[in-house]
């Protein structure tokens, strides 16, 4: 998702204090910041609520990409606001991380050192138009079904950004899908170009989910814990299932030959992705992994001197405060 | 240069006149740029009318481990609630 194969930290503290710890988790509580938490518990969250953070920010580039390219102004003021709110998507998740004890910056340095990771779904390219629909309906909508699970997240403050996320999202999928539906139903060449988008864009998609939990180490302690509450194949089908219908009102074709309804199951049966390219995404050998990292140290690097005149002028403006007091 | 900007945390009154309630917090180099970021980052869709911002280190908290003796005591008195009182059902509603 937009924390793939996060690696769970074992924990080797005091049993009983370990128990009670689990015990309030079993009963549903939540933990807060200064409650006492495993050392295991803070990292993992630290590395799972970074990479959602930095998933937020570095998705901004896609669709940054298309702004001043949008068809008409209305479309450009939703794409404009939608990548405001990734924006305030990352800053939610940069504040819950830092109630754990690391800075912002810390983690921004880590993910510039690339010692931290981001949604291997934002190294893909968007090439058209379409791709912006198709991001905002597919992207977004498997970022929402993981999401709307995460709210029950045991961690409080994460928890929280998640309820907070989730009541901006369903705006993103909506505006993504009334975009490609534009395409769909319009002249044959924008169908072409919708289909194309799907077809690109649906594997990686269901690459968010990272790989199937049997082969997933690290998912049955962030289970007990609560960091995760489903598990990624789980989710997985929970978004095929939902957007295999929207994908047939749009009148355009299944991305996978391999797409039935399963009787039995209650479920779609789908084709697996192909995990060595997602290995080789996550990896760093993605289409756009250089691109993006280029862009982020870019902005992050241009942008030191006005960081750094802001405090300079609030400090001259406090010492001549109490100056004058 | 290298100093990251103070953390702030941020309250927002909503519309319905209740009290201001904290929503998140966010960076910025002082109060004024605390309120104008506050403005942009939590009130895109007119969640509030008001907002105030306070410096994360100036905010004092009780503490977790001492949770029982600090909020247990109410427990036992059960008398300072309402239903504690029989009202005969003659006096009608008090
Ligand atoms: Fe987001
Ligand atoms: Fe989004």
């Amino acid at each position: 998702m937009y924390a793939q194969m996060i690696k769970s930290e074992a924990s080797n503290e005091d049993p009983a204090k370990l128990e009670a710890f689990q015990a309030r988790i079993d009963a549903g509580e939540k933990i807060e910041p200064r409650d006492w938490m495993p050392e295991g518990y803070r990292k993992t969250l630290i590395r799972q609520i970074g990479q959602h953070a930095h998933s937020e920010v570095v998705g901004q580039l896609p669709e940054g990409n298309w702004i001043t390219r949008a068809p008409t102004l209305e479309r450009k003021a939703i794409l404009l606001a939608k990548v405001q709110d990734e924006a305030g998507h990352g800053l939610y998740l940069y504040s819950a991380a830092e109630t754990l004890g690391v800075s912002r910056d810390e983690l921004i340095e880590l993910l510039h050192e690339g010692k931290m990771k981001y949604s291997s779904i934002f190294n893909y390219p968007t090439l058209n138009w379409a791709d912006i629909g198709a991001v905002g309906w597919l992207v977004d909508g498997a970022a929402i079904v993981n999401q709307v699970a995460l709210q029950r997240t045991s961690y409080g403050p994460y928890s929280r950004a998640m309820v907070r996320i989730c009541k901006e999202e369903s705006f993103h999928a909506r505006q993504g899908y009334d975009a490609i539906r534009a395409m769909a139903f319009g002249t044959p060449a924008q169908k072409r170009q919708a289909q194309d988008a799907l077809d690109r864009l649906w594997f990686p998609a269901l690459m968010m989910f990272g790989p199937s939990d049997a082969e997933s180490v690290h998912s049955e302690q962030s289970m007990a814990w609560k960091i995760k509450v489903k598990s990624n194949d789980e989710l997985r089908q929970q978004f095929v299932d939902q957007t295999i219908p929207q994908i047939e009102y749009l009148g355009l074709d299944l991305p996978d030959p391999g797409i039935t309804w399963n009787e039995d199951r209650g479920h779609y049966d789908f084709s697996e992705p192909d995990w060595s390219e997602f290995f080789n995404v996550i990896k760093g050998n993605g289409p756009c992994n250089v691109d993006r990292m280029a862009d982020r140290k870019a902005a992050w690097d241009d942008g030191a001197w006005v960081r750094d005149g802001l405090l300079a002028h609030a400090r001259k403006k406090q010492a001549a405060n109490l100056a004058a007091e | 240069m290298k100093h990251e900007w103070p953390l702030w945390e941020i309250f927002i009154r909503g519309q319905h006149g209740l009290s201001h309630r904290h929503v998140g917090s966010l960076h910025a180099p002082d109060a004024e740029m605390a309120v104008k970021n506050a403005r942009d980052v939590y009130t895109r869709r007119n969640e509030g009318v008001s907002i105030w911002v306070v410096e994360a280190r100036h905010i004092a908290a009780s503490v977790p481990s001492e949770k029982g003796p600090m909020f247990e005591p109410s427990e036992s008195k059960i008398y300072r609630h309402p239903t504690f009182y029989d009202i005969p059902d003659e006096v009608g509603h008090m």
